[in-house]
C-alpha cells in the first residue's frame, strides 16, 4: 500500500529537484557560464515533444492500432533530417528579429501586424488546451491508480466526482504554481530560461529511464527477451493485425497523414518552438540534435510493442486501459519502487511539456494578445507608465493560470471522448496551420499580410469544425446528430464527411480540408493581393535572412529622441537594464555613452528589437510609434529612397549640366562682350577716319582762304588756281559729308527707298551719258554690249543709279593713263541680271579685293599718289546692291584690270513688299 | 647766307601746293615728298633745317620718319614740325614721344604754322 502522503511527498521532492536544477542553471546562467550551452542538452531538450501522451499514450495507440502509433514519431526523425535546412533559418531569423514565440514570428514576417499575431495566439490556446488537458488527465490518472496498490483499478470517470474532489484540478494547480516558479521569476529581453531548459533536459533522461526500466523489466523479467514475448505474444487473436501497417488504401493515407502531421509539429507546437529556436545558444548545436534527438524518439519507443502485448496477455481483455499498462504492469507485479519510478517519469513528462507549452503560450498571450490591446487603449495610458516589468509578469502569470484552469475545464468537458492519442493530434493538426504562414514566409516573398490572414483563419475554421466540434459532439456539449447528418440535416456538410468525403478517418480528413484551404487561401490571396511596404521588407529581411545577416530593416524614417527611447525601454525590461543594454549599444558603435547616440533607423531597430524580446515585435512596434514619430512609409516613398542614390547622381548631372550652360553662357557674354568692344572700337575708329577725311579738304580750303585773304595783290592766275581749289575741296567736303549721312541711313536701315519697275539698261545708258564729260576728260573710251530688251526689275531707280555711277567714275579713275577703255556688259541670266563694268587699269591684288569694299578703305595708286574720292563709294553701293536682294564682287588680276559685277534678281526684291 | 631749307611732306596735293605758296613767299627753300620713303630719302639727302610732316602717309607713316630720322646720328638738328588730320591727345602724345618738336593739328592757322616754323627755326643754334 502507497499512501496518497507518500506518493505526493516523492513528487514534490522530485519537483523540487527539478527546480534545484533550473535554479542552478539559472544561477550558472547570470554568471556567464551556461550550463546549457551543450549540444546534448538541446537535443535532450527537444525531447519535451514526448510527453505523457508518448509515456503512456503509445502504449494505448499500439494496442488500438498496432504499428499505427509509429509515425507521431517517424516524423520528427524525418524533419530532424531536414533541421539544418528549416530549423536553422527559423533560428537565424528570430535571433536576428529577437522573435519569442511562433505569433511573434508569424506577426513579424507580416508586416509585424498585431492581428496576425492575436489570430496566430487565438488558433495555439485554442488547439493546445486539449493537450495540456490530456497531460492533467495522465498525471491525474495514474495518480489515481497507483494510489490503489498494489490493487489494479480503473479510476472512476471524471465526470463522477466533485470538482473540490478531482485530482485532476490540484494536478493543474500544482502544475501552474511549478510552472509560475520556473517561467516567470523575471523577464528576460530575449525570452530564455536557461534554468528551464536545463530541467526540461533532466525530465527527458528520467521519462526515458523510467520507460526503459518498465521495458527491461516486461521484456527480462516478465519473459525471457523480445523473442519470447513476441512468440507468446502471436498467440493473441489480433497480433497479426497489430503489425501490419494496415491493408486498406485509407489506412496507408492515415499513416502518411499521420506522419506528415507530426513532421510539422515538430517544428510548430508552440513548446518545440519555445525549446529548438527560442531556447537555442548555439546555431551548431542543431548538428548534434539532428542525429539525437531522433536516437531519443527511437529508444523510448523500442519497448512500446512488448508493453502493448504483454499488458494485453497479463490483464483480461476490457479491464484495464491500456493507456495505462505502463504503470499498471509493474503494479501487477509487485513493483512497487518501479511503480513510483514509472509514475515519476510520467509526471516527468507532463510537467515537462506543461511547463514549456504554457510559457510559451503565455508570452503569446502576453505579447500579441493582452498587450497590444492595452497599448492601443488609450485611457490605461500605459505608455507613461514608468516601469511596466511588474504588469507584464502578472499578465504572463494569469495566462499560466487561466491556461491551467481552461486544460482542467476541457478535460472535465471532454476528456472523456477520445483516447490520449486522438487528443494529441487534435492539438497536431491545429498547429499545422502554421505551416503555410510559417514556411511560406521563411521561403517565399510574396507571401502577404493578407494571405497568412486568410490561410490560417480558413485552416483554424476547417480544423475548428471538423475535428473540435465532432469532439464536442461526442462529449454531448454538441447532439451528436451534428456528426451523423450533418447541421440542419446538411448532409453535405458533415463535419467529418465534408462535401461526402469518406473513408478518411477524422484527422486525415480535417487535415485534408484544413489544409487545402490554408495553402489555397494563403497562396491564392498572396498572388491576387499587393504586398504592403512593411510586409514586403519584412518577407526579404526573413527569406534571405542568411543574405542580409544580422542588419535590420533600413526602410525607417522618424523622428525620436534617445533618452525617449531608452525610458521607453526601460518600462518593460526595467530601467537598469535598458541603460546597460544601450550603453553596450553605443560602445559597440564606439560612442562613449548612450546619450551620444544619434536616433536614427539603426538605434529604433535596435530598440524595437529589445522590445520585442519582452512584448513581442508587433507591440513592440506600437510601443516606439508612440515615442519615434514615425512618418508611414508609402511604395512611392520607399521606391524613392531607394532611388535617393540615382537621384543624386541625376542631380549631380544636372549641376554639371549647368555649370557647363554657365560657362557656355559666360562664353557667350564674353564673346557679345568682346564683339561689342570690337564695335564700339569700330565707331571711334569710324568716327576718327571721318573727323579725319573731313579735316584734310577743310585744310586745304582754310589754308588758301587764308593766303587769298591774307594777299590781296596776288597774281590773277595764282587767285584762280587757288579759288578753283578751295571749290573743288569745297565739293569733296559736300559729297563726303553727304556720303557718311547716306551709308549711315543705309546701315541703320532708315534709308528711303522709292521702288518701281526699273529698265535696267536706261539706268546704264543714263550713267553714261552722264560720265561722258569726265571719260572725255580722262581720255577713256566706253564701250557697250546691252541686249535690245531687257526685263524690268523691281529697285530704286536713283539708287541703282548712284551704283552705276560709282563704278563708272571708279573705272575711269582707275583705268590707264593713256589708253584708257572701259566696257559695260549687260546679261540676261537664268534668273537674274547681270551688269559687268570692266577697265584696264593695273587691278586689284587678290588681298586688297574685299578691302576695298570697307568703309574708306581706298587702295592708293602708287604712282598717282593718293586717289581721288571719299572711300565710301563702293560700300555704298554693296549695300544698295545687297538691298535689292543682288550681289556685288569684284574679279581683277594685278595689271589686267578689274571687272567690278553686280546682279539683281528678277523675281522682285526680298522684303520689299 | 643760305636760305633755310623746309621738306614738306604731304599727300595731298592742295596741301603741298598752299604749304609750298606760303613758304616760299616767307623766303624758305622748299622740297616736297608725297610718301614716307620719298620724305626719309630727302631728308637725307638734301638735310633740310625743317620737316613737315603728315602722320597719314603711303608706304611709310609719319611716325616712321620721325623716329628713324632721330635715331639717325647724321641729322642731329633737324626740326620736326608733325602735321596731322587726327586730333586726339594719344596721337600728339605718340608724335613727340617718337621725337617731333611740334605738334599741329589739320586745318591749322596759316598764320600760327608760320609763327611755329619762324620759332622753331629761330632757336636752332646757328650753324
Amino acid at each position: 500500500m502507497l499512501l496518497g502522503g507518500v506518493i505526493l511527498l516523492i513528487s514534490f521532492a522530485y519537483l523540487g529537484i527539478l527546480f534545484a536544477i533550473a535554479y542552478y542553471g539559472d544561477k550558472r546562467a547570470d554568471a556567464g557560464r551556461s550550463i546549457i550551452a551543450n549540444p546534448t542538452i538541446y537535443a535532450l531538450s527537444m525531447a519535451v515533444y514526448a510527453t505523457s501522451w508518448t509515456f503512456y499514450g503509445s502504449v494505448g495507440r499500439a494496442a488500438a492500432n498496432g504499428v499505427g502509433f509509429l509515425p507521431i514519431y517517424l516524423g520528427p526523425t524525418l524533419m530532424a533530417a531536414l533541421f539544418w535546412l528549416v530549423l536553422r533559418k527559423m533560428i537565424r531569423i528570430s535571433k536576428v528579429h529577437r522573435i519569442t514565440s511562433i505569433a511573434d514570428f508569424v506577426a513579424a514576417r507580416y508586416g509585424k501586424s498585431s492581428l496576425l499575431g492575436g489570430l496566430v495566439t487565438v488558433i495555439a490556446v485554442v488547439g493546445i488546451v486539449p493537450y495540456i488537458a490530456l497531460q492533467l488527465k495522465a498525471v491525474s490518472t495514474s495518480f489515481l491508480i497507483l494510489l490503489q496498490y498494489p490493487a489494479v483499478v480503473m479510476p472512476a470517470k471524471g465526470q463522477a466526482v466533485g470538482v473540490l474532489s478531482d485530482t485532476a484540478l490540484y494536478v493543474a494547480l500544482l502544475l501552474g504554481a511549478f510552472t509560475l516558479l520556473f517561467g516567470t521569476r523575471h523577464l528576460d529581453a530575449t525570452e530564455r530560461h536557461e534554468g528551464m531548459v536545463a530541467a526540461i533536459a533532466f525530465e527527458s533522461v528520467v521519462k526515458l529511464c523510467a520507460f526503459l526500466a518498465v521495458g527491461l523489466f516486461v521484456t527480462f523479467g516478465l519473459y525471457n527477451g523480445f523473442a519470447d514475448l513476441f512468440e507468446r505474444a502471436a498467440q493473441l487473436p489480433r497480433a497479426e493485425q497489430l503489425l501490419r501497417l494496415g491493408d486498406t488504401a485509407a489506412s496507408y493515407g492515415s499513416w502518411a497523414s499521420l506522419v506528415f502531421l507530426s513532421m510539422l509539429s515538430i517544428l510548430f507546437l508552440p513548446r518545440q518552438f519555445q525549446i529548438s529556436v527560442v531556447e537555442n545558444v548555439n546555431e551548431h548545436h542543431l548538428s548534434k540534435a539532428i542525429w539525437l534527438f531522433p536516437t531519443y524518439l527511437l529508444a523510448i519507443n523500442i519497448f512500446v510493442l512488448p508493453i502493448t502485448f504483454a499488458g494485453l496477455m497479463q490483464f483480461p481483455p476490457g479491464q484495464v486501459d491500456a493507456d495505462t499498462f505502463v504503470l499498471t504492469l509493474p503494479m501487477a507485479h509487485g513493483q512497487e519502487a518501479l511503480a513510483l519510478l514509472v509514475f515519476i517519469g510520467g509526471l516527468s513528462a507532463a510537467t515537462g511539456m506543461v511547463i514549456v507549452e504554457s510559457i510559451a503560450l503565455s508570452t503569446m498571450i502576453c505579447n500579441d494578445l493582452v498587450m497590444p490591446v492595452l497599448l492601443r487603449w488609450k485611457a490605461l495610458r500605459l505608455s507613461r507608465q514608468r516601469d511596466l516589468s511588474g504588469l507584464l509578469l502578472g499578465i504572463r502569470r494569469g495566462a499560466i493560470v487561466l491556461l491551467m484552469m481552461l486544460g482542467y475545464v476541457y478535460y472535465r468537458a471532454a476528456g472523456e471522448a477520445y483516447a490520449l492519442v486522438s487528443i494529441g493530434l487534435v492539438s497536431f493538426a491545429a498547429v499545422a496551420q502554421f505551416a503555410p504562414a510559417m514556411l511560406g514566409g521563411m521561403y517565399w516573398k510574396q507571401g502577404t499580410h493578407a494571405g497568412a490572414m486568410t490561410g490560417l483563419s480558413l485552416g483554424f475554421l476547417l480544423w475548428l469544425y471538423t475535428l473540435l466540434l465532432p469532439s464536442f459532439a461526442r462529449s454531448d456539449w454538441l447532439p451528436i446528430s451534428f456528426v451523423q447528418q450533418g447541421p440542419f440535416d446538411i448532409t453535405l456538410l458533415r463535419p467529418t464527411a465534408l462535401f461526402g468525403l469518406t473513408g478518411l478517418d477524422d484527422i486525415t480528413h480535417a487535415l485534408f480540408w484544413s489544409m487545402l484551404a490554408n495553402v489555397g487561401g494563403y497562396v491564392a490571396v498572396s498572388l491576387i493581393g499587393r504586398q504592403s511596404i512593411r510586409d514586403h521588407a519584412q518577407a526579404l529581411l526573413f527569406v534571405d535572412v542568411f543574405k542580409v545577416a544580422g542588419r535590420g530593416s533600413s526602410l525607417w524614417r522618424g523622428s525620436a529622441s534617445v533618452q525617449e527611447v531608452i525610458t521607453l525601454v526601460g518600462r518593460f525590461i526595467g530601467p537598469e537594464r535598458a541603460e546597460a543594454d544601450f550603453a553596450e549599444y553605443a560602445t559597440r558603435h564606439g560612442r562613449e555613452s548612450a546619450h551620444e547616440l544619434a536616433p536614427d533607423a539603426d538605434l529604433v531597430h535596435f530598440a524595437q528589437n529589445l522590445l520585442a524580446g519582452a512584448i513581442g515585435a508587433a507591440s513592440a512596434r506600437v510601443m516606439l510609434a508612440s515615442v519615434v514619430q514615425e512618418e508611414p512609409l508609402s511604395m512611392d516613398e520607399v521606391l524613392n529612397i531607394l532611388d535617393e542614390a540615382s537621384q543624386v547622381i541625376a542631380y549631380s548631372h544636372q549641376l554639371e549640366q549647368k555649370s557647363r550652360e554657365l560657362q557656355a553662357a559666360t562664353a557667350e557674354l564674353r564673346a557679345a562682350n568682346a564683339r561689342l568692344q570690337e564695335l564700339d572700337r569700330m565707331k571711334d575708329d569710324f568716327i576718327s577716319t571721318v573727323t579725319h577725311e573731313l579735316r584734310t579738304p577743310l585744310t586745304s580750303i582754310r589754308a588758301f582762304s587764308e593766303i587769298l585773304n591774307d594777299d590781296p595783290r596776288l597774281e590773277l592766275d595764282k587767285r584762280r588756281q587757288f579759288i578753283a581749289i578751295i571749290v573743288k575741296e569745297s565739293e569733296r567736303l559736300t559729297r563726303m559729308i553727304n556720303q557718311v549721312l547716306d551709308l549711315a541711313k543705309l546701315e541703320s536701315g532708315q534709308a528711303e527707298w522709292h521702288s518701281g519697275e526699273v529698265d535696267l539698261k536706261d539706268v546704264i545708258e543714263d550713267a553714261v551719258s552722264t560720265t561722258s564729260q569726265l571719260m572725255q576728260e580722262h581720255h577713256v573710251q566706253c564701250t557697250l554690249d546691252l541686249p535690245p530688251q531687257v526685263p524690268r526689275v523691281r529697285a530704286d531707280r536713283d539708287r541703282l543709279l548712284q551704283v552705276m555711277l560709282n563704278l563708272i567714275s571708279n573705272a575711269v579713275k582707275f583705268c590707264d593713263r593713256d589708253r584708257g577703255r572701259i566696257g559695260i556688259v549687260l546679261r540676261v541670266r537664268s534668273d537674274v541680271l547681270q551688269v559687268d563694268v570692266q577697265d584696264n587699269g593695273v587691278g586689284i591684288a587678290a588681298a586688297d579685293q574685299e578691302t576695298i569694299f570697307e568703309k574708306f578703305r581706298q587702295v592708293g595708286d602708287t604712282l598717282t599718289g593718293k586717289p581721288q574720292g571719299t572711300g565710301l563709294g563702293l560700300p555704298i553701293s554693296r549695300q544698295i546692291i545687297g538691298h535689292f536682294g543682288g550681289r556685288l564682287w569684284v574679279a581683277s588680276a594685278p595689271g589686267a584690270g578689274a571687272t567690278f559685277s553686280f546682279t539683281l534678281p528678277l523675281g522682285g526684291i526680298p522684303g520689299e513688299t | 647766307m643760305n636760305p633755310q631749307t623746309i621738306l614738306i611732306a604731304d599727300d595731298e596735293p592742295n596741301i603741298v601746293i598752299s604749304l609750298e605758296y606760303m613758304l616760299q613767299r616767307e623766303g624758305y627753300r622748299v622740297l616736297i615728298a608725297c610718301d614716307g620713303q620719298e620724305a626719309l630719302d630727302t631728308a637725307l639727302q638734301q638735310r633740310p633745317d625743317l620737316l613737315l610732316l603728315d602722320v597719314m602717309l603711303p608706304r611709310l607713316s609719319g611716325y616712321d620718319v620721325c623716329q628713324k630720322l632721330r635715331e639717325n646720328p647724321d641729322l642731329p638738328g633737324v626740326r620736326i614740325v608733325m602735321l596731322t588730320a587726327k586730333g586726339r591727345e594719344a596721337e600728339a602724345s605718340k608724335g613727340l614721344a617718337l621725337g617731333a618738336d611740334v605738334y599741329v593739328t589739320k586745318p591749322f592757322s596759316t598764320r600760327e604754322l608760320l609763327a611755329t616754323i619762324r620759332a622753331q627755326l629761330g632757336a636752332t643754334p646757328a650753324a
